[in-house]
Parts: C-alpha cells; structure tokens; sequence
C-alpha cells in the first residue's frame, strides 16, 4: 500500500478569528497504481489535503503512512518523500525559471546528488515522457506554448523520479486538444510506468474516463470514495455539493426518462454510444 | 450601429535585443474583420495561442493595431483621446477573479470604477446596489471579497463592469479557474445581463458547453478566423472543429458517434431535450 491517511485533521489559523477547519477526519488508503481523480468545489479541501501528502503541510492531529511508515515520526526523511511523492501546482508553468528547458527540467535531479549522467539521464527521460522533443532542449521555456510549457513543468517533477504523481487541475486553461494531451500522458505514465497517480480535477468527463477511483471531498470530508460509475449514480448529491455528473450521465438519464429501457451506469462516451446500440439493435 | 467594428486588424508582438534591433516578429492577428452588432451575444473560441486574448486586449485598446483598424462603437482605438470613452464602452473580465478584485469589501470593489468616472456619490450607490442586483449577489454587499467562492468573485468582477454601464463586456476565459457550480453561475449571470440590461457579450471560452446558447460564434486558428455562424452551423462541423484543437460538447459528439455507427440522426443536437427527441423520432421511424 502506498499511502494511507488515518483520521486526519487541518485547521487553518487555529485560535484566530480566521480558524477554518480544513480537513475534518479524513481516512483515504491509495494503493500502487491507482489511479485516484479527487473531486470537490472550490473550498472543499482537495488542495490542502494534496498538500499533506509529501508533508508540505503538517496535520493538526491524525497521521499518514507512507509505505508503512508514519511521516510524521521522529526523524523522518521529508526529502525523501518529496521525491517518492512528486506535487504539481496548479498552473505550475508559473515556476518555471531555467533559461533552457533543460535547465529547468534538471534543477530537481541535480539537488538529489546524482552524478552528471545520471541527471542528464533523468532529464532527457522525463522529457521524453511527456513528449517534449529534443529540438526544444535548449529553447527558453518562456517561449513555448501555454501546453508545452505546462508539460516542461510536469517533467520537472517526473525527473525526479516520484512513484506517486499528484496533479492539482493540471488542464485548468489549456484547450480541449491540449487537455486531452496531457491527461493521455499522465494516462500512459500510469500504464507504462505504473506510477500511482492522484489528479484534482474539476472536470466530472475527465475523471470518469481515466480514474479507477474517484475521492468526493465536501467541507473538508470524504464525502464518497468508490469508483467512478458507483460515484456518479449518486448525481444528485453530487450537485446539492456543488458537483454534478459527467454529460453522459444526464444523457443516459433522459433517455430513461422517455421510456428507453437501458443501463444509465455509462459514464463516457464510448460507454453511452455501446450502450445505445445494444439497446437500438434488442428493440428493432 | 456595429458596437465592434474590426477592418483587416493585424497584430504583431515584436521582439528587439538589447540594442532594439528586431529579432523577432510574431503575427499574433491576421487580417481579421469582425462585426459584433449591439445586444448580441457572441462566443469567440480557439486554441491556446491562437489570438483570443490578443484580440481581447486590443478590442479594448490595451493594444493597439500593426496594421488595420478597431472601431468601438465609432471610436478608432488609434485615437488616444478616445481611450476612456473605449474602456467605458467595452469592459472587460479576465480570467483569474483573484487579480481583478481590489476592494476590501464588496461595495467598495464594485463602486471603484465608476468613482475613478467622477461619478456623483449618490448615483455611484445607486449603480453599486443596481450592479450587484444583475449578478445576483446583493447580499454579500458588505462581506469581504476574500470569503467569496471563485464563480462569485467572478460575478462581483462582473459587477465592477456593470457599473461603470458599459454597452459591451469582454470576458477572457472567465470560467477556466472556476468549479462546474462557479461556472454555470457565470455563464448564467452573463446572458441574464445581455438580455435584462441589452449589454453586448464578447465571451471567450474553451468549453464548448458555454457556447451553445450564444447568437453567434467565432473560431479562431493561428491568428485567423476559421469558422463563423451560429452554434449549430459551428458544431455540425466535428471533424473541421477538432482539426483547430477544439472539441464539440458531449452530447453532440455522442449524436456525431451514433450517426457514424448508421444512425439516422440530424446533424448538430445540441442538448439533452434535443438528443432524447431525436432518439425517439429515429426509434418510432
């Protein structure tokens, strides 16, 4: 098991005016090679819950188990973890900052005291992973495109090797040909590399095509932690939270409604269109 | 009257060295010649890159023409004594609701532009209260910005605009940071003011979904204006509209499939209602 976070709690500015409860005993077990997409309004806890899993917040009371082992025992090696458990910011083109791409992509290697080669390594491999060409190497990654440089930052944490990849709306701003480039690429470091992945999304289409397990936060709780299709059969919970389901699902909805006798449990489109026809071919 | 005039706009972004030679010059616009009528609502989508924000800033003269024009309701943007009447004219959103909220208090935000108009007090309240009325968030008129949720800061943002009265927003993506529920508040609020208080919309939008209700839109490609019509003419076009990185929304790209696959389906269903129809009509035929 990779990780797992016993009755954690966070409170924000505890014993000001300001103390908001964050995160309200929250219990979540990932395991390798899962593929978790975390879901939840705005203010809900998604991003500081992220935040505590390579220990960049500390909880109030509660623990976390990497591997078998509490990070928050004494003397335990948080540098470590950073590396084992790689965070990408939202917008995390915002740091980028080497003058070639690179540059930037090896910063995080060449702080983990590996040889040259071994940097230069990890550099071109992560690059490669997400499809930046060599071409672009020695480019400024300030003069790239909104996607590329999104990617260049994502091979920035992916060098340094992490087995456990976090993405806080990695597709925020990007357009649909973009988004659909970087969640296949994070799809296929999950496939290949079996990298256990955690994406923060605020796209219901998005999780429900790539996730095996999708994590509902609401007011610093986990509100549902099941997968996709069990999630959204919950819809209209899912909305009184500020959520929905995806498109399909309301599709699916409408047509039950008009008296097709069908299974509204699709959450895609491939899924819908099957079904669909299934459905046209019994009754014709 | 055309509210939004351009004729043959050309943009460049312009790179010089330290010594000001030109190193580089980037046509970001392309000969573009739109025409927005008062009151419509139009959707402007493209990839990232493609001219949008460009086109944005210089609808609002932020920035100005390499070549061609920008007329604002008869104003030229080359003009520099037009500038306030332009920016009074078309206001504009942006994305981030975090960067555009200055106020430490609602009404304060909101009355910020037009006390910087030297507007009278009392008729700054009176827009203040009529603004946070259109976007539905009157309540809040004493609370901190700071507290409000992103599609309500969108929506204060929005009402900041309103009133300086303004006969056209701009919204530049002012939905990519926000939440589904965020979203459809926006998306909401922003055709409730085009239609209750006859405000032109300029929205620019990577969902499709927020596009379909619009009179018209307008796709652009590298700089260029690929396609233009109203939704359904723009979303009958699955294949052309992924070939400029875009997409269609589910429920057309599910009709698209099933029609595909033999289905006798029309072209372009763009919501439920009208896929459920078209369904049972196909199943009864």
């Amino acid at each position: 098991m990779a990780i797992k976070i016993e009755n954690l709690n966070y409170v924000y500015s505890p014993k000001t005016a300001y103390e908001k409860v964050a995160l309200d005993k929250v219990n979540i077990e990932i395991n390798d090679g899962d593929f978790i997409g975390l879901i939840g309004h705005t203010g809900s806890g998604k991003s500081t819950l992220v935040q505590h899993l390579n220990g960049l917040l500390k909880a109030t009371s509660g623990a976390i188990y990497y591997n078998g082992q509490n990070i928050y025992s004494e003397g335990y090696n948080f540098k470590e973890l950073r590396s084992k458990v790689g965070l990408v910011f939202q917008y995390p083109e915002h740091q980028l900052f080497g003058t070639t791409i690179f540059e930037d992509v090896a910063f995080g290697p060449s702080n983990q005291g590996l040889s040259k080669a071994e940097i230069d390594e990890r550099t071109r491999k992560a690059l490669d992973m997400v499809g930046i060409s060599e071409d672009l190497y020695e480019s400024s990654p300030f003069e790239i495109s909104g996607g590329q440089k999104r990617r260049v930052a994502i091979a920035g944490v992916l060098a340094m090797e992490p087995e456990v990849l976090v993405l806080d709306e990695p597709t925020a701003g990007l357009d649909p040909k973009g988004r659909d480039e970087i969640l296949e690429q994070i799809s296929k470091l999950h496939l290949e590399n079996n990298m256990t992945i955690v994406l923060v999304s605020h796209s219901m289409e998005d999780v429900a095509k790539y996730a095996n397990r999708i994590i509902v936060m609401n007011n610093g709780q986990v509100k549902f932690n099941d997968e996709p299709k069990a999630v959204f059969s919950h819809y209209k919970e899912l909305e009184e939270i500020g959520l929905a389901a995806p498109a399909v699902t309301y599709i699916m909805d409408g047509l039950k409604n008009i008296g097709f006798d069908i299974d509204v449990s699709a959450t895609t489109i491939e899924e819908a269109k099957k079904e669909i026809l299934s459905y046209i071919s019994r009754v014709q | 009257m055309d509210i939004i005039k351009t004729d043959n706009l050309v943009f460049e972004y312009v790179t010089t060295n330290e010594e000001g030679d030109v190193t580089d010059v980037n046509r970001a616009l392309n000969n573009l010649n739109i025409d927005v009528q008062k009151g419509d609502f139009v959707a402007i989508l493209g990839h990232n890159g493609s001219g949008k924000s460009t086109l944005a800033k210089a609808l609002n003269a932020i920035l100005l023409p390499t070549k061609g024009s920008v007329i604002i309701k008869g104003m030229d943007t080359r003009v520099e004594d037009n500038l306030w009447d332009i920016r009074q004219t078309a206001g504009m959103v942006f994305q981030n609701p975090d960067n555009q909220i200055i106020g430490t208090v609602v009404e304060e935000d909101v009355g910020f532009g037009p006390e910087n108009l030297g507007v009278p007090t009392d008729e700054i309240w009176t827009r203040v209260e009529k603004s946070l009325k259109d976007v539905n968030m009157l309540d809040y008129r004493t609370s901190s910005p700071n507290k409000l949720s992103g599609g309500q800061k969108q929506r204060i943002a929005i009402a900041g605009i309103m009133a300086m009265q303004p006969e056209c927003i701009i919204l530049d993506e002012p939905t990519a940071m926000l939440d589904p529920n965020g979203r459809k508040e926006v998306i909401q609020t922003v055709h409730e003011i085009n239609k209750t208080a006859n405000v032109t919309v300029l929205l620019i939008t990577h969902y499709m979904d927020e596009v379909i209700d619009a009179d018209k839109v307008i796709v652009m490609y590298q700089g260029e204006i690929v396609m233009q019509g109203n939704p359904r003419e723009i979303f009958s076009r699955v294949d052309e509209l992924k070939s400029y990185r875009l997409d269609v929304p589910q429920v057309t790209e599910l009709a698209y499939e099933l029609k595909k696959a033999g289905l006798d389906l029309p072209d372009a269903v763009l919501t439920i209602d009208e896929f459920t129809d078209a369904m049972s009509k196909y199943l009864k035929g």
